[in-house]
């Protein structure tokens, strides 16, 4: 199985939007450009930006490889995902809205019930709750991989807490600060406004009875966490407080800050803190992250949480395959991204046939992320497909499987040369009263020459991502 | 507005800066005395760990008092939050912390701060680099200082992270001066021996006020003038009016941001008003050794006052 390679495929010769970047890239000096490389990792680790891995130690300070050789999209190219992004988008949000509502796609039978009764990630304290301004996923990230010059399919959709934009916009910086040159001569649609759009769409959504400008905080677990430099980083970039839930309480029904004028209320609550530890009355009594009462403050109508609590009913895995009839059912059009194939393991068909199929297919666990948990089957020993069936056959309804993508790549920069390396892409959708998508998104990439697994946590790298202003 | 959490981590990623930075004048001056002696270099660096605080910890570790091994705690042991390594680690979490309060250029000088020092300080140091670290430890802390002083915007996040500086540094330099009272003392100053002149010396090394001193008092050593410069002279930048004439600087400047005045205010005030009023031979007259005790008390009081009246916890 040959992949399709973004920039030079088999038999095609250079695809038009690398045209403009490969005439610059022959004229340079390959000792150059590893000295470039080198450049880009002491920018990273001088600025800090780095992420833990969990369960590895003394590993707080690990860097996110970078590679110099840009991913680009065409402008055509992205304009047709944008569509389709926007259709999805547009559908998680109504679907949100229905189920913790008049939940009509469960009564038309286009979802079945007990999919969303037993699901951790459904929250019944949000039954009957309208967030302020309507919007349930503010910020969101959708996966999507491609396998031919025309097929894009949506690997998954990130509803609750999507991270990785800050690289998206460090990689950027970066590349303009290595290449300044390849900037005048490429014109590539700038990503360096999502700050700014995040204000003002976190501001657009905030409880209809605050008038003025709303106070905007971000809520941190802190500064351990893996994804610390991003929420320090968007908190500086917005100009808003960086918050712990140590410095939150609800004071006269209002969540309020702990200044060092006293406490201070707060509007508009962008929370990088999972749904079970947001408030410790409601959800984890154990939680130390959240805030106790948050959830009645916000079934009041007293603060803005972004993302809305629950929305993990809307990105599950188990969910995720019923996606097409989810857009058609809100939409009333065909998806124009499509959805990769799904069997479902609760099913008892599509677990015999997942069972017989391991070595082709991937499996991942329904509530997993980050790559952890996952088994891609062409790449496992047939020891490890053995342990993973049984783990399979023990909680079906547990996974998923889909069959190996050959996921599109894209040349990275090696100590040979150029090397083609497998990618997907995460752009970043804002949602308020309208949906506004940053012309780029995060391209992770498998440095492992033939691997699949594009995960940070996992040894993956990223790439900056040019969307072509043509 | 700002955080009071956010105050806090300001506030401590200073004085562990500053703790840092005191630490290696603290061996400098120890290392030159055991250095320029043949005998007895273990009570002075007896009074050096007393100085840093640290001598209670060191015991449990150790028994020999020599270079090596109190160069080694002080600078490397993880164990002693006081060692460079640890004071800077933690200044280096506070900064992490409060990351979005600080210029790019202080959070990157910390950052690389300690990304060397920890580098250098990885392995045991051997007695010959010594100096070399030590004038590294001091380059590292002056860079972060330099961009701190030359990128914050003189706002409520300059006057905590001050506050910090200022609080820890009139503690060291009173501790310094509470080791070594005794031989400041006017009953003895008539010995005038080579003895003394290091002991005297080494005080103000550890300040790094040996040459300053002699463009004020354009004389030989003298105890009491040694004594008035550390703790009267206003000029002199860690003398503890000097640091007391900032914190009441930085408090008002917080009362005139925020319209609102707090018992810390008042304490800093009178402590100021008292050191300004003060002639060095009242003090020495009611006892030096009573006067510092009292001032490292009252200075701790005002730390955590601060920390009550902006709400850090």
């Amino acid at each position: 199985m040959v992949a399709f390679d973004e920039m030079l495929p088999a038999e095609a010769g250079l695809r038009k939007p690398y045209e403009a970047y490969d005439g610059w890239l022959k004229n340079q000096d390959p000792a150059r450009l590893t000295e470039k490389m080198r450049d880009a990792e002491r920018v990273f680790r001088k600025t800090g930006i780095t992420f833990a891995v969990y369960g590895e130690r003394d590993a707080s300070e690990r860097l996110i490889p970078f590679d110099i050789v840009p991913r680009i999209i065409a402008g055509n190219e992205w304009r047709r995902l944008t569509q389709g992004i926007e259709q999805r988008v547009q559908a998680l949000n109504a679907f949100l809205d229905d189920i913790y509502h008049r939940q009509e796609i469960l009564r038309a039978g286009r979802v079945p019930r007990e999919l969303i009764a037993t699901n951790e990630a459904f929250l019944p304290e949000m039954i009957g709750v309208k967030p302020p301004a309507g919007v349930y996923t503010h910020i969101i990230g959708v996966d999507i991989v491609r396998i031919s010059e025309n097929e894009f399919y949506v690997l998954e959709d990130n509803a609750r807490t999507p991270s990785g934009v800050s690289y998206m916009l460090e990689n950027r910086e970066t590349m303009l600060q290595l290449f300044p040159e390849l900037f005048q001569r490429i014109k590539v649609q700038p990503v360096e406004n999502y700050p700014q759009l995040l204000r003002q769409s976190l501001s657009a959504v905030r409880p209809s009875n605050v008038s003025g400008v709303p106070t905007i905080a971000v809520l941190t677990p802190g500064s351990f966490n893996s994804a610390y430099f991003e929420h320090a980083f968007l908190a500086d970039q917005m100009g808003v407080q960086l918050v712990e839930g140590q410095d939150l309480r609800v004071v006269d029904g209002h969540v309020a800050m702990r200044t060092t004028e006293g406490y201070k209320q707060i509007d508009v609550l962008y929370r990088r803190v999972d749904d079970a530890f947001l408030d410790p009355l409601t959800f984890r009594p154990d939680s130390a992250l959240g805030v106790p009462g948050i959830m009645d403050v916000y079934r009041a109508g007293n603060i803005t949480i972004a993302n809305a609590p629950g929305t993990g009913i809307a990105d599950d895995k188990a969910i995720y395959s019923y996606m097409p009839e989810i857009i058609e059912f809100y939409t009333g059009r065909k998806p124009i991204l499509g959805n990769i194939p799904t069997w479902r393991c609760s099913e008892p068909d599509s677990l015999k046939y997942v069972q017989e199929h391991l070595a082709e297919l991937v499996v991942k666990e329904v509530h997993g992320s980050g790559g952890y948990g996952m088994l891609v089957g062409p790449a496992a020993t047939k020891k490890e497909r053995e342990e993973f069936s049984k783990k399979l056959a023990a909680r079906p309804s547990n996974y998923i499987a889909q069959p190996t993508l050959s996921l599109s790549t894209c040349p990275i920069l090696t100590a040979k040369g150029l090397a083609p390396r497998h990618v997907d892409l995460r752009p970043f959708v804002l949602v308020s009263d309208r949906i506004q998508i940053v012309p780029g998104g995060l391209t992770r990439v498998a440095l492992k020459e033939g691997s699949l697994v594009v995960n940070s946590s996992q040894g993956g790298g990223t790439k900056d991502t040019w969307v072509l202003d043509d | 507005m700002l955080l009071g959490r956010t105050a806090n981590g300001l506030y401590w990623m200073n004085r562990y800066i500053e703790r840092a930075e005191n630490m290696a004048r603290l061996i400098d001056a120890g290392l030159r005395i055991a250095l320029t002696r043949t005998q007895n270099a273990s009570d002075e660096w007896n009074s050096v760990l007393l100085s840093a605080g640290a001598a209670g910890a060191f015991a449990e570790k150790h028994s020999d008092y020599n270079a090596e091994n109190v160069a080694d705690f002080l600078m490397r042991d993880m164990a002693n939050p006081s060692s460079v390594l640890a004071a800077m680690e933690t200044a280096r979490n506070n900064a992490r912390m409060v990351r979005t309060a600080l210029t790019r250029e202080t959070w990157e000088s910390i950052n690389e701060g300690w990304m060397s020092l920890k580098r250098m300080l990885a392995e045991p140091i051997d007695q010959r680099e010594l100096p070399t670290v030590l004038d590294a430890i001091k380059r590292e802390t002056a860079i972060i200082r330099g961009s701190f002083y030359g990128t914050m915007l003189r706002n409520e996040i300059f006057d905590f992270a001050q506050l910090g500086t200022y609080v820890e540094r009139a503690d060291n330099t009173a501790r310094i001066l509470d080791v070594k009272y005794y031989v400041l003392l006017p009953s003895i100053s008539w010995v005038g021996s080579s003895l003394d002149n290091y002991q005297w010396e080494s005080i103000l090394r550890s300040v790094a006020a040996h040459r300053s001193y002699r463009w004020v008092y354009e004389a030989d050593y003298r105890p009491t003038s040694i004594a008035e410069y550390l703790i009267l002279n206003v000029r002199m930048p860690r003398s503890l009016t000097f640091s007391y004439r900032f914190i009441a600087e930085h408090l008002r400047f917080l009362a005139d941001d925020y319209s609102a005045r707090h018992p810390s205010h008042e304490i800093a005030e009178r402590t100021y008003a008292r050191l300004r009023g003060t002639q060095i031979g009242d003090i020495l007259e009611s006892g030096l050794h009573e006067f510092l005790a009292d001032f490292i008390t009252e200075n701790n009081r005002l730390g955590e006052q601060v920390a009550q009246d902006f709400g850090f916890h």
